[in-house]
């Protein structure tokens, strides 16, 4: 049977918004998508008659301007709190893999691999679904915010990958300094202090930039799960202007926010590569 | 298998429903069928978009060379789920035909521009990958190569690819596992792919957590087979001389 044209592409993607009304996170974003189609294809019959009425496309960019930069503050912070969190659990997570204990790494080898070989969506997915709507602190309820789950599932790849980077830099420093540290009395943990783990902070920056940059890029995943962050903004801009010739420009514009604060970072990172003489 | 199944989700309320119910297995199957499709045909397109790419960005030209900067800095630096809304919805929403009953159509369908969005990006990371690799071939193989009277071309493709391929074999194995995690972003524009499915069947039946174990164990069992299939085409291509 030959659907008619309207209902072929809504059938794709108004399956998912449908679906989306059924699932416990927000259901904008897929609501959104739906939307968005129906904007592309009514859009394009009724653009020329909009066109001569509606204000330029720079101005209604212009328009949009202050709560895009909401939107991508959110991403920044999403950003900033998983970094921060995959981080430190990176790091006591790869000092885990090089343990003398042979469960102890078995385990903590077996986590990271785990986290490191998902893909990010569906891990984001697990986190948003996995933990609870509202919990309960002193008494108090309260409604957890998506976006804090959001950075949970953020983090977890990020402390695979921050711990495979503190495995990495541990063994590069020859074991001879392992050797002279307890030749002098050190204790393990005192040579990993005071001996090893200051080497392997600049060899590490490098990566950990790399992949701070990759977890910016990764932060537009969380409008899927309903985060209002810059892209979830963008879409429904453009679902309420619902005009066809906003769709390239708005989009590119957004692209340009994310180029302009990844790219100075990737450079940077660069640099920094060549500077320490590290291949990563 | 199936009765076992059924027991589990009677006895401790774990409902694994793709192992049981015959409509989810079809649909949970051919979800699975959609993200192999997408992987193979994004991997190949991958590594065709970085072959050609480092070959066009060693051309004389500055104007060549210059847009294949541009392109591997546009896509490397900006994320990949905007790229793919852009690809589907803006330029998706330019490239369409008047359909038979005069309504505008899409010409390519969401998991075309799926394919087209993966191999892209992946694609910008080979180029840089494979850049790497052939800047690492010794200047005097390329002389050599020169001195039996191979062209640029003939020079590229027989002698210095060949050589850059295998010294940029752990770098590109890295990308292409990232390249078949990222396939799951094709949800976002509706290929129904795995995850996609598996949305589906989680909302008919409520077992979020369980179909979520099934995704994660489907992928890791994708990429550590990627990852065996690239080692092994490691071990077989090593040059002696080269790495430990």
């Amino acid at each position: 049977m030959k659907l008619p044209a309207v209902l072929q592409v809504d059938r794709a993607v108004g399956l998912g918004s449908l679906a989306g009304l059924f699932v416990r996170p927000s259901s904008r974003s897929l609501l959104c998508m739906g939307l968005l189609c129906s904007v592309l294809l009514a859009g394009a019959a009724t653009a020329q008659t909009n066109a001569a009425k509606a204000p330029s496309v720079l101005a209604t960019l212009i328009k949009w301007t202050p709560l895009m930069a909401e939107g991508f503050a959110l991403n920044l912070m999403i950003s900033f709190s998983a970094m921060l969190l995959g981080t430190v659990s990176g790091i006591g997570l790869g000092l885990a893999t090089i343990s003398l204990r042979r469960p102890v790494r078995r385990i903590s080898w077996i986590t990271t691999q785990f986290f490191r070989n998902s893909p990010w969506l569906a891990l984001l997915f697990f986190c948003v679904y996995a933990l609870p709507h509202q919990a309960t602190l002193f008494g108090a309820s309260f409604i957890i915010p998506d976006w804090t789950k959001a950075v949970l599932g953020l983090a977890l790849p990020i402390m695979a990958n921050v711990a495979e980077i503190v495995r990495g830099t541990v063994q590069a420093v020859p074991t001879i300094q392992w050797q002279s540290a307890t030749a002098l009395g050190f204790s393990r943990w005192l040579t990993l202090r005071l001996v090893i783990l200051p080497q392997c902070i600049k060899p590490a920056i490098p990566p950990w930039m790399n992949w701070y940059a990759i977890l910016t890029m990764a932060t537009p995943l969380a409008s899927i799960v309903g985060v209002a962050e810059a892209l979830q903004v963008t879409t429904e801009a453009l679902v309420s202007e619902a005009r066809f010739e906003l769709l390239i420009p708005m989009y590119l514009y957004l692209l340009t926010w994310f180029f302009i604060y990844c790219y100075p970072i990737a450079l940077l990172t660069e640099r920094l590569e060549r500077k320490f003489g590290v291949i990563t | 298998m199936e009765a076992f199944f059924r027991h589990l989700y009677e006895t401790t309320g774990y409902n694994f429903s793709i192992f049981y119910d015959r409509r989810d297995e079809l649909n949970f199957v051919h979800g699975l069928g959609v993200s192999l499709e997408l992987m193979a045909i994004s991997l190949v397109g991958s590594l065709a978009i970085g072959i050609i790419g480092a070959w066009l960005g060693g051309m004389s030209s500055q104007l060549v060379r210059g847009s294949v900067r541009v392109y591997v800095q546009a896509l490397r630096n900006t994320p990949p789920l905007i790229q793919l809304y852009f690809f589907f919805f803006a330029l998706g929403s330019v490239l369409s035909v008047i359909g038979p009953n005069g309504r505008p159509m899409p010409l390519l369908s969401n998991f075309t521009w799926a394919c087209i969005g993966l191999s892209a990006v992946a694609g910008a990371f080979n180029i840089e990958i494979f850049r790497a690799g052939i800047e690492s071939v010794p200047r005097n193989i390329r002389d050599a190569a020169t001195a039996l009277g191979l062209g640029r071309t003939k020079a590229f493709f027989l002698v210095i690819l060949p050589l850059a391929f295998r010294l940029c074999l752990p770098a590109l194995n890295n990308n292409l596992v990232n390249l078949l995690k990222s396939t799951t972003m094709a949800y976002a524009i509706g290929v129904p792919e795995v995850l996609y499915v598996s949305a589906q069947i989680w909302s008919d039946e409520f077992n979020a957590t369980e179909m979520m174990l099934v995704v994660l164990v489907v992928y890791a069992g994708i990429t550590t087979a990627l990852i065996g299939v690239m080692q092994y085409v490691e071990r077989r291509l090593k040059v002696p001389g080269y790495g430990a």
